[in-house]
């Protein structure tokens, strides 16, 4: 490799470097010394364990949901409407393109209280219908690749001939033959839940992130330890991915919209 | 209607109950008043004062985060890529963009708090060495500050995109450039850029859109105060109970159809770059 590129490279890992390094001296400094005073804090603080474990389970209700909507329909679209993959891929791709502030916007406009009963309005689970949307190139691309890697047909077929329903099919047959895929699009829906703030602020909800807004208008060392935590979760949820044993490297199914 | 649509007729609810309807009733909030009444005076307003300042600045904050994370994205890339690197480089690489363009949001604005803020690691280190940034004019919570912020997602946006585009550069081309006696400058002038610069232009499309569209970390970083639009819409949402939302719907309309422009523009460039594509395969 040439002298430049080693270059370009190295600018590379000192951009992504140096800020996680900064946060991470910053969130252990106590005075004039060092101490985990400032994990303490958060981890001892009532509103972190709220909102963390809220957020957990908005990601866990979005990621059910997604793929309920997204096996099947992927699945029938490779197996009888192959001419509907185009429309299916345009359409999931959208929300890379349509901004959360918009979404979050427009959804606040349709579904309001004459239409919406307010125990769902006050509900943090709001929110779970446009995080599934915000997670549809994610789960459209990793299941997309995944089918493509198996014959769906006869798959199929063999299952069928043997007595086997559709659900039985589904989940006995293809399901086990997708797994990394679709954990592949879990793992990075679980990021993005962990992590979505535009929506949750919009719509007046406190969630992980909000909470990480919260504390960093007030404290300055716990927000630096919550930005090492939200990163370290970032940071599994994509080692979750290599794990599973999808190859590094396939963008599509890493890049998801803006934030 | 075929009985075999209703397998994907879930899908497709959804995505028009979440988020076409809701895009697009937008359209029609913008050009409503509170009361129903039909009126143009939201829309007029995007075309003035602040609200055009702000998408003069959204737009210039895009451009320039698409051009710098583009242009960085892909030297980064291309060193990783390119023949003689050693073997563990590229999934090292794809491995800590997938990291870093996933990382957003309020932690990516404490992350450069700590690093570029008044009291940040960088700023206190590079004092040391006699450079104070904000002596200079530089200060982290304005335009240039969340510019250095965004690129921290951009560059590895950058870098996951714009690979397939490289690993489809053939070693043949090159070798036969350099048997016809081409230089490296002349294989990259007339060989190396024509075949690339589609795909690269249309790779920093996508990251204009996601400049555009980011509204967490310029919240935190600024306290929302910088003139963007999403941060006008956000203020208008909940900020301030005499604000008119309606007044939101139309911003927020505005930003679909910057954005559907330079969708348009990706299309026509994406078109071009899979020409070479096929020729690649």
């Amino acid at each position: 490799m040439r002298r430049s590129g080693w270059f370009w490279l190295s600018i590379g890992a000192l951009y992504f470097i140096i800020p996680l390094a900064a946060t991470a001296e910053f969130s252990f400094k106590d005075g004039y010394s060092y101490s985990f005073a400032a994990y303490r804090e958060i981890f001892d603080d009532p509103q972190f364990r709220d909102t963390f474990f809220l957020s957990l389970k908005l990601a866990i209700a979005t990621i059910i949901v997604a793929l309920l909507l997204f096996i099947p329909t992927v699945y029938w679209v490779h197996l009888r409407l192959p001419r509907l993959r185009p429309a299916v891929q345009f359409i999931s791709a959208l929300p890379f393109v349509v901004p959360p502030i918009v979404l979050i916007v427009g959804i606040l406009y349709v579904y309001n209280y004459q239409w919406v009963p307010g125990k769902y309005l006050g509900s943090p689970y709001y929110l779970v219908p446009g995080y599934v949307v915000l997670a549809f190139p994610f789960m459209f691309f990793a299941l997309d690749n995944a089918f493509r890697a198996i014959d769906v047909h006869t798959l199929t077929e063999a299952s069928q001939s043997l007595g086997a329903g559709w659900t039985r099919t589904l989940w006995r047959v293809i399901l086990p033959n997708i797994s990394t895929g679709a954990i592949a699009a879990a793992f990075l829906t679980f990021a993005l839940v962990m992590g979505e703030f535009t929506m949750a602020s919009l719509a007046l909800f406190n969630t992980f992130p909000t909470y990480i807004n919260y504390i960093g208008q007030t404290k300055a060392n716990p927000a630096a330890a919550l930005t090492i935590i939200s990163f370290g979760i970032t940071w599994l949820a994509l080692l979750g991915i290599l794990l599973v044993g999808r190859r590094p490297g396939r963008a599509a199914v890493q890049v998801g919209g803006a934030r | 209607m075929p009985l075999v649509w209703l397998g994907v007729a879930p899908f497709f609810a959804w995505a028009l109950a979440f988020l076409l309807v809701p895009a697009g009733a937008l359209l029609i909030g913008a050009f409503r008043t509170q009361d129903g009444q039909f009126t143009s005076e939201f829309v007029r307003e995007i075309f003035k004062g602040t609200s055009l300042e702000a998408y003069k600045k959204s737009i210039e904050i895009s451009l320039i985060t698409a051009l710098l994370g583009g242009a960085l994205g892909f030297l980064i890339a291309y060193a990783a890529l390119a023949p003689g690197a050693p073997r563990i480089v590229r999934p090292a690489l794809m491995t800590f963009s997938g990291v870093a363009a996933n990382f957003g949001g309020v932690p990516l604005a404490f992350a450069f708090i700590s690093t570029l803020g008044t009291v940040g690691l960088a700023t206190r280190a590079l004092d040391q060495l006699g450079i104070n940034l904000y002596d200079h004019g530089f200060t982290l919570f304005g335009f240039w500050g969340l510019v250095v912020t965004y690129l921290y997602f951009q560059i590895p946006l950058m870098i996951l995109v714009i690979s397939p585009a490289i690993d489809g550069l053939k070693g043949e081309w090159r070798e036969a450039a350099s048997n016809l006696g081409a230089t490296s400058t002349q294989y990259w002038r007339h060989v190396g850029l024509p075949v690339l610069l589609p795909s690269i232009l249309g790779s920093m499309v996508l990251l204009f859109g996601g400049s555009f569209a980011a509204y967490a970390t310029a919240y935190s970083l600024t306290s929302g105060h910088i003139a963007l639009v999403p941060l006008q819409i956000g203020e208008l949402i909940n900020g301030n109970i005499l604000s008119d939302p309606h007044q939101a719907y139309a911003l927020a309309f505005g930003m679909v159809i910057v954005i559907a422009v330079a969708m348009s523009i990706y299309f026509v460039l994406d078109r071009r770059a899979s020409r070479w594509r096929r020729h690649v395969q």
